[in-house]
């Protein structure tokens, strides 16, 4: 039986657990190991200050500025690192490109590997077991999953992130947004749309 | 589990489907009558009849339905002879398959994942965790119960067990040495 | 190790279930978590091959019963109580019972986003030839190890092209035993969906993994 939150554990379950890590950060605190400050500063950077917002801008750039564009996908780590994003689990970016003729989804099967600096921390989806082990073998079942039909003539990619390269996909550029500022565009860029699982959203979805 | 084993039971009965009396009938069948004391009768047999020995090889099922063992998990039986150049071992990787008319009901611990996984992969290290260790040249043949052929190991005669009786020898006859997780008895275990 | 968490290619999980607007964290314990996690890193000494197998090395069923954050914190503790730095009384008790092992350093508050911000790039300069080049055909070997690896068994003896060659990396089968970090020339791998799955597969995909040189060999 795959659990996938905590909240579908029975109350005592849960309680040992929290016990458990609450006991074990109180050790770990008396022994000098870990500053609290360090712990608290941590929870906030992944918590509030890293997420897809991140990507979501390296996506836009991509879409208005042809040079960076090139940039991104010739060496993605550094053109990532030009907006500031860089760091743990984002020492070596990919940047996919998605086309009318290729479609890119990014997994890790074997943990949870996934690209921090441009979208924080993974979702529960993302590294839990029915993605994890379909992503490979059913790629367009997964899709359905997520409300997401693909020509049949679309080739789809599926990148098992099996090393420390972490793959960012960009999505295709949405119809209509022609002359759109990059803070505009990067509204249109979602999460899973820069993981494989999901399309951007459209201008007449913005206007919803 | 009890509860809702004993609630379908309930259903069941109640909408006709089995017959209470039908659900004793197997449940004594498979818990008292049948067991590996019916396999350890083949091979006391096959040890001192070597026409019965090559019958038994040649076709298991008609050999062993001849001393009245047969039917569900027997109708195609392989007997496997174990030689001092191979000794072989009966697993089922993908559930449970077992030899019932010749063993009974497997042992927990061939049902379960430990051994299923492990006995294909490392079968000496399985041997080991049954305190059985083999010469370095004996060839181990694993064999995965993946149809509905069942398979019968026949362990190697023990020494000093010249002249014994049929009764006498089948106590020699382990259930373990039967699916090749186990040697058979010496004559001096049994004393 | 063939693991429960080697799961690419499973069957029974039933579909994927994302949930709308998840938060990132479901639990306060799950934030304690991965804070203690990312901050012992550093006294604990370990690499995150080591951490990696620590998580993905228990009984399949207790694995696949596990949440995520349950999976690192159990690794945390086995991570803690293989260096001798945390005990299992200790733990129970949730106090210190035996005087602390000297660390060499400590992640304080102050060099917290410049850690994260800096990483732990993973390229080595190296004098080596790659053996393979975009375009080769390649095989994954056939290779069970029970300790660490990163090649998944649903790849392993199948036929692929090379895609890419990214350069030399820390090897993690290396790597995770404490045997040094052992750069070896690491390849993107590409593998059709027919290839991979048999007729069963889906002849319009292909799956890509990220493979080190020892994971290879050349096929015709």
């Amino acid at each position: 039986m795959a659990h996938e939150h905590d909240h579908d554990h029975d109350h005592s379950e849960l309680t040992e657990t929290q016990l458990r890590v609450r006991a074990l950060e109180t050790v770990l605190t008396e022994k000098g190991y870990v500053d609290p400050a360090a712990l608290d500063l941590l929870i906030e950077t992944y918590e509030k200050k890293v997420g897809p917002r991140n990507g979501a801008q390296v996506v836009a750039k991509a879409w208005a500025d042809p040079a960076y564009r090139v940039r991104l996908f010739k060496d993605a780590t550094p053109a990532i690192a030009e907006l500031g994003y860089a760091g743990r689990h984002g020492e070596h970016i990919v940047a996919l490109e998605n086309t009318p003729k290729r479609h890119n989804m990014v997994v890790c099967t074997l943990c949870s590997c996934y690209p921090w600096p441009v979208l924080g921390l993974p979702p529960v989806w993302y590294k839990s077991a029915p993605y994890r082990a379909r992503a490979v073998s059913d790629p367009r079942g997964v899709l359905k999953d997520f409300g997401v039909t693909l020509p049949q003539d679309t080739e789809i990619r599926v990148w098992d992130s099996t090393s420390e390269i972490r793959y960012l996909v960009v999505p295709m550029r949405p119809d209509g947004t022609q002359g759109w500022s990059e803070d505009k565009l990067a509204e249109l860029v979602t999460r899973d749309s820069m993981i494989g699982t999901g399309l951007p959203k459209s201008p007449k979805d913005l206007a919803k | 589990m009890q509860l809702r084993t004993r609630a379908l039971e309930t259903i069941l009965l109640e909408k006709g489907y089995i017959d209470p009396a039908a659900l004793d009938v197997l449940i004594e069948t498979y818990e008292k009558k049948i067991g590996p004391r019916n396999g350890a009768k083949v091979v006391a047999k096959a040890w001192t009849d070597s026409q019965y020995r090559q019958w038994l090889f040649t076709d298991g099922t008609a050999a062993i339905e001849s001393l009245g063992f047969s039917g569900r998990s027997g109708n195609h039986l392989v007997a496997l002879e174990n030689t001092p150049a191979v000794h072989n071992m009966v697993v089922c990787t993908l559930c449970s398959c077992y030899p019932w008319a010749v063993l009974g009901l497997p042992p927990v611990w061939y049902k379960s994942a430990p051994y299923r996984s492990r006995t294909i992969a490392d079968p000496r290290g399985v041997l080991r965790d049954f305190g059985v260790k083999l010469p370095k040249d004996t060839e181990i043949h694993v064999w995965d119960s993946t149809s509905e052929l069942r398979y019968l190991v026949v362990p190697m005669r023990p020494v000093a067990t010249e002249g014994w009786s049929e009764e006498q020898l089948a106590e020699l006859v382990t259930r373990d040495s039967m699916i090749g997780t186990g040697l058979a008895k010496s004559p001096m275990d049994v004393k | 190790m063939n693991g429960a968490h080697d799961m690419g290619g499973m069957h029974g999980f039933g579909p994927v279930r994302p949930e709308p607007d998840e938060p990132v964290f479901h639990a306060e314990w799950e934030k304690r978590a991965l804070a203690l996690t990312l901050a012992m890193a550093m006294p604990g000494g370990w690499n995150i091959d080591a951490s990696r197998f620590a998580r993905e090395n228990r009984d399949p069923a207790e694995y696949l019963a596990m949440s995520y954050y349950q999976i690192w914190f159990a690794g945390l503790e086995t991570l803690l109580k293989e260096r001798d730095l945390v005990t299992d009384d200790e733990i129970v008790v949730g106090h210190g019972l035996h005087p602390p092992k000297p660390v060499k350093r400590t992640l304080s508050p102050d060099d917290v986003l410049k850690v994260l911000h800096r990483g732990r790039p993973t390229e080595r300069d190296t004098n080596t030839k790659a053996a393979f080049k975009a375009g080769d055909k390649v095989r994954a070997k056939n290779i069970n190890p029970v300790t660490h690896t990163r090649l998944p068994r649903y790849v392993r003896g199948h036929v692929g092209v090379i895609e890419r060659v990214i350069g030399c990396h820390v090897f993690p089968d290396s790597n995770a035993t404490g045997a040094g970090e052992n750069p070896q020339w690491l390849y993107t791998v590409r593998f059709g969906g027919r290839e991979l799955w048999g007729l069963d597969g889906d002849p319009t995909s292909a799956v890509s993994v990220d493979a080190w040189e020892p994971y290879l060999e050349p096929a015709r």
